[in-house]
Order: C-alpha cells, then structure tokens, then sequence
C-alpha cells in the first residue's frame, strides 16, 4: 500500500505525484481532502484488494497448506521471557519448510510496528507484548488480524487426533476471542499472586497468611524483625493492581468486577469488598510496611531489594522468576502465594488469579499469514511447550505440557497452585482494555495511596470518577464482558 | 558573467531545498491536516472532523497540567543554566587573581574545568537519563544519591527523589540543567575571547571589582549570545520528553506530577493509537513554542554595541 499505492490507485483514479503536484497548485490552503491525505501518510489503503495469502498444498504434514520456501517475519517481544524460545521454533520452522525466518526482537512493539500497519506491510506474527504494545481492539476491529480458527482446528503436532483447541486450555480460546472470531493466541500462562521466599518464611518460623487480618498483623511481626513487609514497583504502579483488583474481585465476586470492567456507573463505588480491600493498602501505607523508597523503585530494583531479602512481599507475575533469576539466591525457594480472604468473600481460599499472556497476532495482511499460524502450531507442540518452560520459567497454554518434568521452584509453586485453584481462576480485562485508566490514571492514584499521601476513600472517589470519564469517551473503543 | 547566474545558483540549491521540502516541510504540513481528522494511525483510512481535536484539547485537563509543567521549566531551566553558564564562563577567563603580565586570567585549573564541564553534553540525553535515574534509585545501598548522603550522616535528607511528587519535577529540571551547562560555558567562554581586552584593562585601571566587571562589561558585550541561548534554552524546557519518558515514575508520574506535553503526544498516538488527535496536540506545542521564540525575540532586543 504505502509502497504499491501507484499500482492499486485504479479506483481513485488519481495518481500520487499527480494529486501532490495539484494540490501544491492549490497552495495547500483548501480544506484537506481525505483523498489528499490517504495519499501521503496514511499510505493508501482505501480501496485495497483482497490479496489471496499464498497457499502451498495441504498435507497430514502440512495441515494449514504452508508454501515452501517462502519467506516468514516474526516480530518477537523481548521482555522478560526473552526471545529464544520463539528462535528454537523458528529454527524448526526454517528446516521443515526451506524458507528463511526473519526475526525482529524488540521491546518497542506498538512504536516499530504502527507505521508497517499503517503501511500495509505488516510482519507476519508478533508477538504483541510489553508497555508499549498495539491496540489489538483497534486492530481487530479494523480488519488486521488473521482470523485463528485454521488454527484451533488444525490438528495438534504431538497427536494428529487431537484439535489444537482441544490441547490448549479453555480461557486461552475465551480470552483471545474478539466478539466470536478467535484471532488471538495467548502462548504463556501468567500466574499473579504475592510472591515470597518460602526460605524466609520457614527461617522464621512464619506462615504464609490465609486472611487480609492475618497479613496485616503478619506483616507487624515482620517490620519488628527490622525487615520490611512489602515492597511494590513504584515507577509501574500497576505492578500493584496484580493483587488489588484481583483481591476486589475475589471478596466482592466476578458479577462486581464485570461491573468494573464493564465500566459500569457507582460500580466501585457500590462495591463493598473495593472499599475493603483499599482499606487494607491503606493500612499497611500507615502503617509503614512497604520498604521505604519503593514508590521511586523499578519492577527490576523492587525485585532485586525483595531477592536480597530487604522485603517479605511482592506483588508480582510469574515472569518474576526468570527476570529476577540473576539476583536470586540458589536456596531463595521462590513461592507464590493465592489471594488473602476479606469478610464474606464469594469466592473460596485458594482463588488465584491466572491469565493467559503473552498475545501472538498474525497480520491479515502479511505476506505469509499461513506461515504465521503454522508457527504458532510448532510453538503449541509439547517440544516447545516445555523448551518455553525450560528457558523462561513460566507456564504455556498447553494443557499438562510440563508433566513430568523437573521445574524451577518458581514455577512448581506456581503450578501446584494453579492446580490447587481449580475452577477459582480470575481474569480480569480492565487492563487490556483500558490501559491509560488503569495505568496512568488508577496508577497514579495507587502510588499515592500507598505512600499515605491519598485517603483509601478519595481513591475510591477518584476512580470511580475517571472511570466514569472514560465511559463518557467516545473516542475510546468500549468493550463488553458477560462472564 | 551575470549571464545564467540564478540558474547558476538555483541550480545548486534546487535538491537541498527538495529534500527539506519533503522531509521537513511537508511532515509539519501533514501534521496540521491529520490534525483534523480522526486517524487512529493503525489503517490507511480517517474521517474529518474539523476542529473536534482542538476542541477536546482546550477541554483535557492533563494536557493542561503538562503544558503547565513545560511552563515551569519554561521560566526556571534557562535562568538558571544560563546563569550557571554566564558565571562558570566568567570565571574560568576573567575571574582570576590578577597575574603578572596579564590583565585577565581565569581561575587556576580553568583549563580542566572547561573540560570537565563540557562532558555532559558529549554523552547521549538517553544515557544521561538512565545514569541520573540510577542516582535517584531511593534504595539506601544502591541508590548513589542516597547512599552519598548516607556515608555523610545526611540519612534525614534521604528521599525517593522521583518517586516523591513534590520533588519529581525539580529533580528532572536539575538533571536538565546539569546536562546543558556545559555547552554554555563554552559558549560563552568564546564570546567572551571576542571582548576586546583593553576595555577590561581600562575598567581594572578604574578599579572594577569582579562584581562590577561582569555587570558592566561582560554581561552587556554577550547579551546577543545570551539571547541565542534563552531561546534555545526555551525550546529544550517545552520538550523535555526524553528525560520524563525515562527517568519519570509512572510515565510522568508520580499522579502526573511531572507530566510534559511531548509525553501526553507520545501517548496518545503511540498508546491510545489517536493519531489524529495527537497531530492536534503536536500543533498546539508548535503554537507554544513559536510564540515563546517571538516573544523571546521581540523583548529581548536591546541596542547593539559595536566594538
């Protein structure tokens, strides 16, 4: 587009020198024509054809039809799980079909890749992931994402008689769907939860704690140690949400929290368990439990204060383990532990909130969407599901993949309580959906609340007041959960 | 041979002016136009809608609260570094003990200090910023600032830095200001080389002090250079981005404390994917900083003494 628009400008019926050559006649002054400006930057794209994606013959080998030889672009995020694991795929990838595998490993996903959309020559898969990801709502709704039921349909690489959707776990297909058209895969399992040194806790004859009370007064013993309770990424105050919407939605129950992700009017503001559980942050502010300074720290120095053993406590994802890995002691016993029971909780001990992460998209109109999907299948096989478990630490969406394995002790606490929670798994889409309200806005307001510098009453107020304003913006895409 | 002179020079001048049209002129035009539209800078299609942008604009509280922040730095970032500057510069060449056989002399060890302080202006802003957000780390051992203040009994003043809302700004303003000094004395310095030196001999024969010598010679000889550097000044303290981007709690935190405008512009194109919108907010900084220029220009101007 950005590059072809002198071939596919038939229907315009205008070429681009010839329209800027008449507008520079026009001295530029008139009124900007939409014609004029699809031209010039936005690259064209009005009148696009649909390209047939290329297409090899299909195979029990080569269920999706990959053609042979042609080229792949994988655009990876290289955060905290690293890429490697997505090159031992591509390597895979490049001997069964001859084709060279062109792969980008970034932490500027959203920067790099908006113009190539905009363009129209996207990379095939991304891995779409960290701060500064694209807006896969938007992307969805405007027709860039390949639709992956080729690929929930296609058979499984360990066993030809399964489907891949029946070998990867249910909230994976639920959460990656966009109105009925599954178009995201979710690869990774992330487990969020309080995460501890079980070495720590035993060393002091101090146990995990069952209730918001127990942590509360748990946390009392700890500072009199002279070690902080808690510590918290205080340049990524969202780092703290892990824990506090979570803990809402499990004491106050998922309708309340649809409500919340719903952006729904009073819907934090009538819920009894937000109060409850700001009340407690504000305690442990006044109280001062958290490790003096956290608020300036970043996710790495708040972890690598907590590895040293400075602080108890931190809210975290199940990433931690392999991003804190080179500050870790060896006898650490990393452990994660379930959400904290309040009054009256809807949802039972041992609740956990679990997320499918890491989000990989296949650009519609790539060059090889075929070979994009095809990817993420050899990604889906038990090969690289425990590959990705072995590298990174962290869970994939492949059912029972690490069966039988040895994991990292992370990981095995992860895991036992992942098994542990059962069906009381929470997913929370606030988030996704609306970064700049909880990252910027509630993160900003978090942050003072826990350095006592804002009343647990005036968040609450104040949330529910920009919540409210972005229910109010019709310049924000508005999404709607029912379960 | 005046014959086929234009074509002589257009000539030459006809690609360099090309390529700034194109590369330069029409991405500032572009901007005035996606500004009225609704591109949300993923696809190739965008709506019009006027003035809508400029509209939400005036009516959005933080872009308000960034250009206020922008403003602050506005008024205390080029005083102060112009001033750190005028004073470092007057000292390393005129404010020495008077010497034997030389009328003015800088202070001793001028030379290393020259050195010395133009270095930060060798090293990358982005280098710049993660060196300075290390010494703002709050952690007591590992933080240089607070571990510096530690070693010499000052745990009192022991802080967060970037972490505090009240502070976060002023911190990212030293940090600026720290990184632009240097380039001023050495500004400076050479504007001071071109001051005739018998004006000064004759000002010592009167017997000027230092005070007086910097007020009543030195000062009005540099004020064109001065004023070259206020605007210049004016237009680094209206940006400000790289420095917030990285070093900010939050992202212009904390609870925006040290939002700035290029910052609300990054985020909503490259966050909240609203071209369009942030095109408006690029036009309105552009408004900002043109006016700041004029006006710099227009008020600053004094008589020019010829010497």
């Amino acid at each position: 587009m950005g590059s072809t628009s002198a071939e596919n400008n038939g229907a315009a019926g205008v070429g681009r020198r010839e329209l800027i050559k008449r507008s520079a006649a026009l001295g530029l002054i008139s009124v900007p024509t939409m014609s004029f400006l699809s031209a010039c930057a936005t690259g064209g794209g009005g009148d696009e054809k649909e390209t047939k994606a290329p297409e090899g013959a299909k195979s029990a080998a080569n269920p999706l039809g990959v053609k042979k030889g042609l080229a792949l672009d994988a655009f990876i995020f290289k955060g905290g799980l690293g890429d490697q694991y997505a090159k031992d795929a591509e390597a895979d990838y490049k001997t069964k079909y001859a084709a060279t595998v062109k792969h980008t490993g970034t932490q500027q996903v959203g920067p790099k890749l908006t113009p190539r959309f905009a363009g129209g020559n996207p990379p095939d898969v991304i891995d779409n992931s960290g701060a500064d990801h694209l807006d896969m709502n938007k992307l969805s709704t405007q027709g860039q994402l390949q639709d992956l039921q080729a690929l929930l349909d296609a058979p499984s690489m360990d066993d030809a008689s399964k489907k891949i959707s029946d070998v990867i776990h249910p909230s994976t297909i639920e959460k990656g769907k966009h109105g009925d058209v599954f178009d995201v895969l979710y690869y990774a399992f992330t487990i969020y939860g309080t995460w501890y040194s079980q070495k720590v806790l035993d060393d002091n004859g101090w146990e995990y704690p069952k209730t918001l009370q127990d942590m509360v007064t748990l946390s009392g013993e700890i500072k009199k140690k002279g070690i902080a309770p808690w510590t918290y990424a205080g340049k990524y105050p969202y780092y703290v949400h892990f824990n506090l919407f979570a803990e809402i939605a499990k004491i106050g129950g998922m309708d309340g929290w649809i409500a919340i992700d719903n952006l729904e009017p009073k819907a934090w503001t009538s819920n009894d368990a937000v109060k409850e559980v700001v009340e407690f942050y504000e305690e442990l502010a006044a109280k001062k439990y958290f490790l003096e300074g956290s608020q300036g720290l970043t996710h790495i120095q708040s972890q690598t204060a907590w590895t040293k053993g400075k602080a108890v406590f931190i809210p975290n994802g199940s990433w931690v383990e392999n991003e804190a890995a080179p500050t870790t002691p060896k006898d650490f016993a990393m452990s994660v532990g379930a959400l904290f029971d309040g009054t009256g909780d809807k949802m039972p001990n041992g609740t956990l909130r679990a997320e499918p992460s890491e989000p990989y998209i296949v650009a519609a109109k790539g060059k090889n969407p075929v070979g994009g999907m095809e990817l993420l299948r050899i990604m889906l096989s038990k090969k690289h599901a425990q590959n990705f478990a072995k590298l990174v630490k962290s869970l994939t969406c492949v059912l029972d993949a690490t069966e039988g394995m040895t994991l990292s002790p992370g990981l095995t606490s992860a895991s036992a309580a992942f098994k542990a929670a059962g069906d009381n798994i929470i997913s929370l889409q606030l988030q996704e959906w609306y970064p700049a309200l909880t990252d910027e806005k509630i993160g900003g307001l978090t942050g003072q609340l826990l350095t006592g510098d804002l009343k647990a009453a005036d968040w609450i107020k104040k949330t529910q007041a920009y919540a409210d304003a972005v229910a109010k913006d019709d310049s924000v895409e508005k999404f709607k959960r029912e379960k | 041979m005046q014959h086929g002179k234009y074509r002589f020079i257009v000539g030459f001048l006809a690609l360099p002016v090309l390529v700034y049209a194109i590369f330069v002129i029409s991405p500032f035009v572009q901007a005035f136009q996606i500004s009225l539209t609704d591109w949300s800078g993923l696809v190739g299609t965008a709506k019009f809608v006027g003035l809508e942008n400029f509209e939400k604009l005036w009516n959005n509280e933080d872009f308000w609260n960034a250009l206020r922040h922008n403003v602050y730095m506005l008024i205390f970032v080029p005083i102060i570094t112009l001033g750190l500057g005028l004073f470092f510069a007057f000292m390393l060449n005129v404010g020495g003990k008077r010497r034997k056989n030389e009328v003015i002399t800088g202070v001793a060890g001028s030379k290393f200090y020259r050195f010395v302080f133009f270095f930060p202006q060798v090293i990358s802003i982005t280098i710049v910023a993660v060196i300075w957000f290390n010494i703002y780390n709050p952690d007591p051992d590992d933080g240089m600032l607070n571990s510096l203040l530690g070693a010499v009994g000052l745990d009192s003043w022991q802080n967060a830095w970037l972490g505090e809302k009240s502070i976060a700004l002023l911190c990212i303003m030293a940090v600026m200001i720290w990184s632009h000094v240097g380039f001023y004395v050495v500004l400076f310095s050479a504007a001071m080389a071109s001051i005739p030196r018998d004006i000064y001999e004759a000002a010592l024969l009167d017997g000027a002090g230092r005070f007086h010598t910097f007020f009543r010679i030195t000062l009005p000889l540099l004020w064109d250079t001065v004023q070259t550097g206020w605007v210049y000044m004016g237009i680094i303290a209206l940006d400000g981005f790289a420095l917030v981007q990285i070093m900010s709690v939050n992202m212009g935190g904390p609870d925006g404390a040290t939002d700035v405008m290029p910052l609300r512009l990054y985020l909503t194109a490259f966050r909240d994917s609203q071209f369009g919108y942030a095109s408006a907010m690029g036009v309105a900084m552009l408004i900002v900083t043109m006016t700041f220029a004029v006006l710099t220009m227009r008020f600053a101007r004094r008589e020019r003494i010829e010497f």
